[in-house]
């Protein structure tokens, strides 16, 4: 089990690269729905024995993260009519070193965290990667929809680092922080809706209509 | 019971209004909203009475801090409510059921906040409530209004994230304890708490929830939204939005001064609150709209309420009154604004200026409320203020003193400007042809709420009811100060 969390572990930092390096719409959210299978896979891989609290965490994520977000981002290209480029800020090759060296600094921090012992230790890096590669996503990416994606993956490296805390924070807790996010992207993707349908471009940086 | 029929009603309600296709259509069910405010306000009353016991393992509870910004949201929830009866007469919103569906689930949310006792509880509902606003925000379904929800959905996420990353934090500081995020458990060990660890979770955690309170310089969003929202939303979120906020960071702020790091904590709520009073100052001077005016002036009191929280001893006091004064002032400025909007449709000075004589009602409760939200006496600001400021003085930094005295100078002076400009300022000549616009006829539902909200501010500048002196104080203690 140990063994098989770490592979996972170690596809989801790629699975965030994969992401980094795509030009598609599509190939992006594909990217994003199979990380959420990976994160729905991790409570059970590290649980210290099958537990209810581990089973249904482990659905309730798939559920959310691999099958009804990526479905519902996958809907609003469609419906929008939406270019399929991602139209970055920084170039692809410039993003996924960027990613390459995030993943080499959050190696770095967490190999210096007072950490306790944890059931994983590659845990806290990749939450930390994670975490960075979806800030990098979120500012370098012009199209309202990709910035969506970049608080997804954002958000799945805050749910990693969560699952070091797992006695801390109760089932029912994680789901609401699961419902949250859930209701979050969707209100998000109704307004991207709307922005490509008043401005007929889901490009975020044209919105400058407010300033002093 | 009590604390679970709190959010319970008003979020079912919410969901009722939201699936039932009873709701369809511009219809807002204000009836119903007026009910529901009632009810949670009497409910909350009837905590200042007859404690309660904690539910769900100690999840919920009540305790004098919670109580206060309970008691806030519940008071200005059931103005805005009163309120919206005149309002939807006059301008009925796209839809019916997001806006009161939106509404109450917004009070569940924030009545959530202000019980929550597990800081991941506290974290769900805090996010929450900026989900159940985003699309009151967005109520108009134009493009600035779409430009503003764009802006503040993706800012405060990702605040609110790091403010989740801060709450494992926090769990990681205990080791491998493992306890349940509890606040009473957590203060009880606190010293037990990885320091290090801690400092990490109080930063993200002031980071992200101050995002949401809209600290500078995590403000950017604050001028958008609130100069876009209708108007009683704007106030909704300057009254309770930042209020909840704040109350997260001050939980956090109760942990770190049981651990005995006040001594790290108060520096940086010095720095931010500093911050917020400079950045305030600076773009208030020349402001052309009143609902960005009241944006930047938010921007100034969330400063000071961790100015004083920073300053600890008396300011800690300070700021759980300027918490009370800051939420009804709001209030009743927004509901003002929300006003003038519907007669011109605009809150800008170009579009209003000559007020005074075609909303004298309106107009007269602006100026009143200019005086009142810049901390003149002998409003209750004032004495907020004040404190803060003797906090300062008492403190040993003279300089904390000046800088913020100062910063309220240049606002005060800024703030005058815009809002006399308006109120006596002479009205564009009227078209050819037709009448200079008269005086309006103001429906009292639109008047009511705030003048209510400003006898509170002005009696809380005279006379300080004792309970709520007490109340006030044990908060203040709990925040590791003390009472005046």
């Amino acid at each position: 089990m140990r063994d098989a969390a770490q592979i996972v572990l170690l596809l989801i930092v790629l699975s965030d690269l994969a992401i980094l390096g795509t030009s598609r719409l599509s190939s992006c959210i594909r990217g994003l729905a199979a990380q959420g299978v990976l994160l729905g896979l991790l409570p059970v891989l590290i649980a210290p024995q099958l537990s209810i609290h581990a089973v249904s965490l482990a659905l309730g994520t798939m559920i959310v993260k691999a099958v009804v977000l990526p479905w519902f981002l996958a809907w609003a290209i469609r419906e929008a009519a939406v270019r399929r480029e991602i139209e970055p800020i920084v170039g692809f090759i410039a993003s996924q070193l960027l990613g390459a060296l995030a993943v080499g600094l959050a190696f770095a921090i967490a190999s210096r965290l007072p950490l306790p012992a944890l059931p994983q230790p590659l845990l806290v890096p990749v939450s930390l990667a994670t975490l960075m590669i979806g800030f990098i996503v979120l500012t370098t990416r012009r199209k309202a929809l990709v910035q969506v994606v970049g608080y997804l993956i954002l958000e799945n490296g805050i749910y990693l680092f969560g699952l070091t805390q797992t006695e801390s924070v109760p089932f029912l807790i994680e789901l609401g922080v699961l419902l949250d996010v859930f209701v979050g992207v969707f209100i998000m993707g109704i307004v991207v809706f709307h922005i490509n349908r008043e401005f007929d471009s889901l490009d975020a940086t044209r919105l400058t209509e407010l300033t002093d | 019971m009590r604390l679970l029929a709190l959010w319970a009603i008003p979020f079912a309600t919410a969901l009722v209004v939201l699936g039932a296709p009873v709701f369809r259509g511009r219809r807002v069910p204000v009836a119903l909203l007026l009910v529901v405010a009632g009810a949670h306000l009497a409910v909350v009353a009837s905590l200042w009475i007859v404690p309660t016991v904690p539910v769900f393992g100690g999840w919920l509870d009540v305790d004098p801090l919670g109580l206060t910004v309970l008691t806030i949201t519940s008071v200005l929830f059931l103005v805005t409510a009163i309120y919206i009866v005149g309002h939807v007469r006059r301008d009925p919103p796209r839809s019916g059921r997001v806006f009161a569906g939106g509404l109450l689930a917004f009070l569940a949310a924030a009545t959530v906040v202000a019980l929550a006792h597990h800081l991941a509880v506290l974290w769900v509902g805090m996010e929450a409530t900026t989900l159940a606003v985003a699309p009151l925000v967005f109520l108009r379904r134009d493009r600035r209004s779409l430009e503003a929800t764009w802006k503040y959905l993706v800012v405060s996420s990702v605040g609110i994230a790091l403010a989740l990353l801060g709450t494992f934090f926090l769990a990681s500081a205990q080791g491998g304890a493992g306890r349940p995020l509890l606040l009473p458990d957590l203060i009880a060990h606190a010293r037990e708490l990885h320091p290090a660890w801690l400092r990490a979770a109080f930063l993200f955690l002031l980071v992200g929830f101050g995002t949401k309170m809209g600290l500078a310089p995590m403000h950017t969003w604050k001028p958008d939204t609130y100069g876009e929202a209708p108007s009683l939303v704007s106030g909704l979120m300057a009254g309770v939005l930042t209020t909840c906020a704040f109350l997260g960071i001050a939980r956090v702020t109760e942990v770190v001064a049981a651990a005995g790091l006040a001594s790290f904590a108060q520096p940086v709520l010095l720095a931010f609150g500093l911050l917020s009073l400079a950045v305030a100052a600076t773009f208030i001077i020349g402001q052309g709209d009143v609902k960005r005016l009241l944006a930047y002036s938010s921007v100034e009191h969330m400063g000071l309420l961790v100015l004083g929280l920073g300053l600890g001893g008396v300011g800690a006091y300070g700021t759980m009154l300027h918490l009370v004064n800051n939420s009804l002032a709001k209030g009743w400025m927004f509901l003002i604004t929300g006003n003038i909007v519907l007669a011109t449709g605009s809150a800008t000075a170009g579009a209003n200026r000559g007020l005074i004589r075609t909303l004298p009602a309106s107009a007269t409760l602006l100026v009143l409320g200019l005086f009142a939200v810049t901390g003149s006496p002998p409003f209750g600001l004032f004495l907020s203020e004040f404190t803060i400021v003797r906090a300062a003085i008492d403190g040993g930094h003279p300089w904390i003193a000046a800088v913020t005295l100062a910063a309220l100078a240049i606002i005060f002076v800024g703030m005058a400007a815009l809002i006399l400009g308006i109120v006596l300022g002479e009205p564009p000549p009227a078209p050819t042809g037709e009448r200079a616009p008269g005086a309006v006829k103001e429906s009292s539902w639109l008047v009511v709420g705030p003048v209510a909200l400003a006898a509170i501010v002005l009696m809380l500048g005279v006379y300080i009811p004792g309970p709520l002196q007490e109340m006030l104080t044990r908060a203040a203690m709990a925040l590791g100060g003390r009472g005046p």
